[in-house]
């Protein structure tokens, strides 16, 4: 039984990471159709930025965890926007030139943080709670994944409420049914562009500074592993839903870990399975649209 | 004859690499319905797209004297162009008031005549458009278009599918509309033609064929078999053609 929980909240806690990182590429396939592979570039600068300045100011204490945070989150957001504003946006409706120039992108920015910071893991301090665990049903649960679910949750919440109650979460959730017809409004959807990349780079970039903490160290490679998962996710999930990729986020994850303990570590094969089992069954993804 | 609101001059238009519309000239007046008719697949609705540059597109296009062949969609309805689309493309899973005030443009938008035109969408604010009926969702499109203060309106098929019923409904809304903002109107059927248009423009393999007042086309049996492909029907919901592109 221990196993079993020890299992689903460690799941839920990896669902939680993935999650913020598909959320964003959910949301900008959705409205732009684009598919970002310079996503993971937003995560790893924002959780070596946040690193720096959270060791600077107080390492290992909740304030340079916070701090870390709030970097994390405006770094991610202000490289995003400027990503969309500088390149992608000569490239709407060329997909071809929008998957090269994001996949250059996410290639020239791991050598470049490779010559700042080293090909090597940087180990992390984190405060020390987060270090212990804390006992739920006779399992052991590291209590980092606690901090990372109520992060997923908040942002979660943060989106929704975004995209229920502002003008420009009507224009966005318009935007990913019918672009056409948004601009038939006049609309400048293109602003909503940059404003669906600077959340989606926040919550990627909030994202890098909990993986450093769920792992341990920030990396130049940390962006590109949980990229390759959350493109699964959000494929699972229906591009653009972002509850599909909620819900998935937790399924892959959940899946990984059990596939994991109880396959002897099959959880990456079995997770990439699952991928294409939705592909032939459900090919629009669990809550997408239908193309 | 006053400046016309809207002057389209040498407009070509492509989907896809396809040339959809080759040359297209005509003028819609300030006043009144101006009908956009041909059979079917000639480049009515793709004409209409070009104009609002929801195609690709090239030629010469003034809207009361400003020029708009390069402008990116939003500018062109922003400077008063009102767009009621073929099939609806009601935004389905928003509400009928989130659709409405999507569409709402102005610092003033006219709710109350909105109200007064459609009682029924009124009542079902709350509810998601696309659980609407086809007629339900066609008075959210034109809602949307007519919630603004318009300076032309740009209404593609508005009738396409409907019962008898709500087709008078939507012909009495463009005839009330009509009053008081010029309207391009793509239709197929002919008792609605007769009924609000006062010119014709007519296409054919993409290029213009005829233009003149509409009694000169729908008093010449000979002109529609010839144009439209058709008999004047006497059952007036009888549709010009069956479907258009």
């Amino acid at each position: 039984m221990s196993t079993v929980v020890l299992l689903l909240v460690t799941g839920l806690g990896l669902g939680a990471l993935y999650f913020l990182v598909a959320s964003g590429l959910s949301l900008i396939y959705g409205l732009m159709g684009v598919l970002n592979f310079a996503h993971g570039s937003f995560l790893t600068i924002a959780a070596f930025l946040g690193w720096e300045v959270g060791r600077r100011v107080s390492d290992g204490t909740w304030w340079g965890l916070a701090l870390s945070a709030m970097v994390g989150l405006a770094v991610g957001a202000i490289v995003a926007a400027a990503t969309e504003y500088l390149l992608i946006r000569r490239l709407y409706e060329r997909h071809i030139e929008q998957a090269l120039v994001t996949v250059g992108l996410s290639l020239a920015t791991v050598a470049l943080f490779e010559g700042i910071w080293g090909t090597d893991p940087i180990y992390t301090q984190k405060p020390e709670w987060l270090a212990q665990t804390t006992e739920i049903l006779g399992a052991k649960i590291p209590n980092d994944r606690f901090l990372l679910i109520a992060c997923a949750l908040v942002v979660l919440g943060g989106i929704v409420l975004f995209l229920r109650r502002t003008r420009y979460g009507l224009i966005i959730r318009a935007g990913v049914e019918n672009r056409s017809m948004v601009m038939a409004l006049g609309i400048d959807v293109r602003r909503s562009f940059t404003i669906v990349f600077a959340i989606g780079g926040a919550a990627a970039g909030l994202g890098g500074v909990l993986a450093s903490v769920y792992y341990g160290y920030v990396s130049a490679h940390l962006g590109s592993v949980l990229l390759i998962f959350a493109f699964i996710v959000t494929v699972i999930g229906g591009l653009g839903s972002l509850t599909g990729a909620a819900i998935a986020s937790v399924l892959v994850a959940v899946l990984q870990q059990f596939a994991n303990f109880y396959l002897g570590g099959t959880g990456d094969l079995v997770v990439v399975v699952a991928l294409a089992a939705v592909l032939l069954v459900r090919p629009r993804g669990l809550m997408g649209k239908v193309a | 004859m006053s400046e016309p609101i809207l002057r389209v001059a040498g407009l070509f238009g492509r989907i896809g690499g396809q040339q959809v519309v080759e040359d297209v000239s005509f003028d819609v007046p300030a006043t009144g319905v101006t009908a956009l008719l041909g059979r079917n697949g000639v480049g009515k609705t793709s004409t209409i797209k070009s104009i609002l540059g929801l195609i690709d597109r090239s030629g010469g296009m003034h809207l009361g004297g400003t020029r708009i062949d390069r402008m990116p969609t939003h500018r062109i309805v922003q400077l008063g162009v009102g767009y009621v689309p073929e099939d609806r493309e009601v935004f389905g899973s928003l509400t009928v008031a989130e659709n409405l005030r999507l569409a709402e443009r102005d610092a003033a938008p006219r709710r109350e005549f909105i109200q007064r035109l459609f009682p029924d969408i009124h009542d079902r604010r709350a509810q998601r458009a696309g659980t609407l009926s086809g007629g339900q969702q066609q008075m959210v499109s034109l809602a949307r278009a007519l919630v603004n203060e318009n300076r032309l309106l740009l209404v593609d098929e508005p009738t396409k599918g409907l019962a008898p019923r709500i087709v008078d409904e939507v012909a009495e809304a463009l005839a009330e509309a009509a009053r008081t903002v010029p309207i391009l109107l793509v239709e197929q059927n002919l008792h609605v033609i007769r009924r609000l248009a006062e010119r014709v423009v007519v296409l054919s393999g993409g290029r213009v064929v005829f233009t003149g007042e509409a009694s000169d086309l729908l008093d010449d049996e000979d002109r529609i078999q010839r144009f439209l492909g058709v008999h004047d029907a006497t059952d007036p919901h009888d549709t010009a053609a069956g479907s258009t592109r």
